[in-house]
């Protein structure tokens, strides 16, 4: 047995995002059971106890977010996790996280919507992630994890995030990375101790008073604060976009997808190794801020964009807010019931570079019609 | 090298533990693995229907479109198959329970009767043992050792008794699957057993 | 010559937003002057309700945070789970507690959480303009309820201290009021014994204030203090309903007079 693979853990990526928390020095979690997110509450039930933290399940998913929020007004690094309709319910909180600049951690592990919708994978809780949400001007991080490993280093990194700028992070997974087990190595360094925070509320022992809110009724004020939360998200767009790029070098056509479809794409670029077609993939790893610039300048040389998601198509405004009319941006979308198949990915590529179709015949071991079952026949 | 395997059969067959078991094992093993629950429409009619990916590569995909192996424990499960299936799959199908399956062109079958056997050992739970013991001795994926370490730790406590039926199961497909399809002339090595 | 009394340092000198007559500054300065009392400044944290009250951490010179509307038990949990020896406090309104807030009182109350709730009850929404609270009396007139709440239209006020009584995660429950001396003298002892509750770790405490707000019952302050006594307490009688040091328990009982 090699060394290295004693490390790694076989986790969900539920489970993968309770440990890292811990890992990062979260001692506080409230949550309230929702599927696909229930191994994280679960696993936090097991763990805080052990690690000397608070586990709460709270009274509905708005008691979680506020109970986060007095524990990041208390100084702690503290986390919550829900999926589509309880975040939903948390959008209050959220918004006003932002307007007091909590630092906190919430996960999203996307389930089909609208409504109840199902638990199967789904992304169209990007607007909601990534456009604001709750009420007013204000952004979350938001960070796309496309693995249990990710998982694990971004819950992480979120909370350094959330410390640094003040702002609450927002982790969108999806029930499919939620739920998939995976091999996972805890790479980084525990932290037990708290950065100091001078701002938070501890008791005025010997000090002027702290005060955590977000009203600011006098005339002029809202603005001037607004303002400053403007300048502090300019800095955030400037120092932490993230991304991949997979063969996008001489790409023909660049395939844009997060999370869950970016795996997808990525098995749709493997399969159509050797057929002569490029593709390449960019990857957002942060959602917000959203990596503009490298795909303007990817939209200079590629003949198309395509971007992949289950959902009805919300990340792609974002794509093409970013290229304008450089590029036609092209869509292909998955809306409950489970996740694209790279042979729906390669079939949306074909059909963009000849939409007549002359192209199909030149790829190997990919199926020329869509279904399933096709190999199979039975012997009468 | 990659191996895509579908896991199906009634919740309570023990495809999850088993799933769980040969991804534990093949990561100690140091390979690439993913295994997820498949839930929503695809999964009708008490059928649980599990993905396990094992790969010396990075795995993009955790989705199974196309199986390398499918091990079907029951009736409903079997009739979601064809869903799966490619001209080189391997069928691992448990005859007690899969009746009325039809001969597959291009598709190798195997028919172990694991509920059967596993209920002639006293537990019928180890009928997924059964059907591991028929599909290693075939493909090879899992080292045994590995497999047992896993079967093992998993099974602490109250439930360490299990350890021997389970353990005896897994040696039962082993030597059923060799005497009626391999008839003694492909005899993997299975030392540590 | 000797002061016999002076304002409480906690209570920061500046000119009030309540209207005259309200009883919020009467329940902001017995806070301030136990706060200065017992030397516990530095170890108070308080949450501000959404109400008229939201902006409470402009008089009282602690550590505060503002809640969203119904929110500060949730706050407070979070706060306190943090800081289990710091002295936590909220101070909500009846449309903040009673109405939005009930899941997380309810809920705050039946989890024995260490916190103290000052629970004022005017019966009335005055940051909004006078609208039906859960608490308005039987016939009386709001902007939402013109003619008078009538019991099958706007349903019946809530009794929030009989409510929580029946909670076992309750330890100290106790109304009182604010129209008069002696009632504000007794207000003051029992805010003392919730936040005594709270230090010895008894688990949660909540004292509902009847508190005045002339303006929107459309009276003079004296007269509203009248309507306190002779109208308010007829809904809403005064007492303790939870006591842990006097093993008084009265699960949706009579209140044990004070």
């Amino acid at each position: 047995m090699k060394s290295s693979n004693n490390k790694k853990h076989l986790l969900t990526g539920n489970e993968a995002a309770a440990e890292a928390a811990i890992l990062a020095g979260c001692r506080h979690y409230y949550g309230y059971p929702i599927t696909p997110q229930n191994e994280l509450i679960n696993h936090m039930a097991i763990r805080m106890p052990q690690v000397g933290g608070t586990f709460l399940q709270a009274e509905s998913e708005i008691a979680a977010i506020y109970m986060a929020y007095g524990g990041a007004a208390a100084g702690a690094r503290v986390m919550t996790s829900s999926s589509g309709p309880g975040i939903s319910l948390m959008q209050e909180g959220i918004s006003y996280l932002a307007g007091s600049e909590l630092p906190c951690v919430i996960v999203n592990v996307q389930r089909g919507g609208p409504g109840l919708g199902d638990i199967s994978p789904s992304q169209a809780d990007y607007f909601q992630a990534v456009k604001g949400g709750g009420h007013g001007d204000y952004h979350n991080i938001v960070l796309a994890p496309a693995s249990a490993q990710e998982i694990a280093d971004l819950v992480y990194d979120a909370f350094d995030l959330a410390d640094r700028y003040r702002n609450p992070v927002m982790l969108l997974g999806d029930a499919q990375l939620g739920q998939m087990m995976e091999p996972v190595e805890f790479r980084k360094t525990p932290r037990t101790h708290q950065t100091v925070k001078r701002w938070a509320l501890t008791g005025a022992e010997g000090r002027a008073r702290n005060i955590v809110k977000s009203f600011y009724p006098v005339k002029g004020e809202l603005e001037t604060f607004n303002i400053r939360l403007q300048r502090k998200y300019r800095a955030i767009e400037h120092e932490e976009v993230r991304y991949e790029e997979v063969n996008t070098q001489g790409a023909e056509i660049i395939l844009v997808a997060y999370g869950t479809c970016a795996r997808i794409c990525k098995e749709a670029i493997r399969r159509a190794s050797g057929t002569g077609l490029q593709i390449g993939l960019l990857r957002p790893i942060t959602l917000w801020p959203f990596p503009k610039e490298p795909l303007r300048r990817l939209a200079k040389k590629a003949r198309a964009f395509c971007v992949v998601e289950m959902s009805a198509g919300q990340m792609v405004e974002d794509v093409r807010l970013a290229v304008l009319d450089r590029c036609p941006v092209h869509f292909y979308g998955r809306m409950g019931g489970g996740v694209p198949s790279s042979r729906e990915v390669l079939k949306k590529v074909l059909n963009i570079l000849a939409p007549e179709g002359t192209l199909e015949l030149e790829i190997p071991e990919i199926p020329t019609e869509l279904g399933k079952g096709l190999y199979f026949s039975t012997i009468p | 090298m990659t191996e895509k395997i579908i896991l199906i059969g009634y919740g309570g067959q023990g495809m999850m533990l088993l799933g769980r078991l040969m991804a534990r094992a093949t990561m100690l093993d140091g390979k690439q693995v993913t295994f997820f629950p498949s839930y929503g429409t695809e999964v009708r009619g008490g059928a649980a229907c599990y993905h396990l990916i094992v790969s010396t590569e990075e795995i993009y995909s955790p989705v199974v479109e196309e199986a390398d192996t499918i091990i079907a424990m029951n009736q409903p499960s079997y009739l979601k198959l064809k869903n799966y299936l490619k001209p080189s799959s391997l069928l691992f199908l448990n005859s007690s329970l899969v009746k009325e399956a039809e001969s597959l062109r291009e598709i190798t079958t195997y028919r172990i009767p694991a509920t059967e056997m596993a209920n002639k050992l006293g537990n019928v739970v180890a009928s997924n043992m059964v059907m591991m013991g028929a599909y290693n001795t075939i493909k090879n994926l899992v080292p045994l050792p590995l497999f047992l370490e896993c079967l093992q730790s998993s099974l602490r406590g109250r439930k360490a008794p299990l350890l021997e039926v389970n353990t005896l199961a897994l040696l039962q497909g082993e030597e059923y699957v060799k005497k009626t399809y391999l008839k003694g002339e492909r005899i993997l090595k299975t030392s540590a057993v | 010559m000797q002061a016999l009394y002076s304002a409480p340092e906690t209570l920061i000198r500046t000119p009030s937003h309540y209207c005259p007559g309200c009883g919020h500054g009467i329940a902001h300065r017995l806070l301030a002057e136990i706060i200065d009392e017992w030397g516990i400044r530095g170890k108070t944290i308080g949450l501000a309700p959404v109400g008229c009250s939201v902006l409470a951490y402009n008089y009282l010179d602690i550590d505060m945070c503002e809640a969203a509307h119904g929110r500060p038990p949730a706050i407070a949990t979070g706060i306190k789970r943090v800081h289990p020896d710091n002295i936590v406090f909220t101070y909500q309104g009846d449309g903040d507690l009673a109405a939005i807030g009930m899941a997380e009182i309810v809920h705050a109350a039946s989890r024995a959480e260490n916190i103290t709730v000052i629970f004022i009850n005017n019966a009335i929404y005055g940051m909004t303009n006078g609208q039906l609270a859960p608490t308005t009396l039987l016939n009386q007139r709001t902007t939402t309820t013109p003619e008078g709440r009538d019991p099958l239209a706007h349903g019946y006020p809530i009794r929030i201290c009989e409510l929580l009584a029946t909670l076992e995660g309750t330890s100290f429950l106790a109304r009182t009021s604010l129209s008069s001396p002696k009632n504000v003298s007794q207000t003051k002892e029992a805010l003392k014994k919730g936040f005594k509750t709270q230090i010895e770790k008894k688990g949660f405490s909540l004292i509902e204030v009847l508190s005045p707000c002339p303006v929107y019952w459309r009276m003079s302050p004296v007269e509203s203090l009248k309507f306190i006594e002779e109208e308010m307490t007829q809904t809403f009688p005064l007492g303790v309903f939870k006591d842990w040091e006097k093993a008084i328990s009265a699960p949706g009982g009579q209140a044990t007079k004070v």
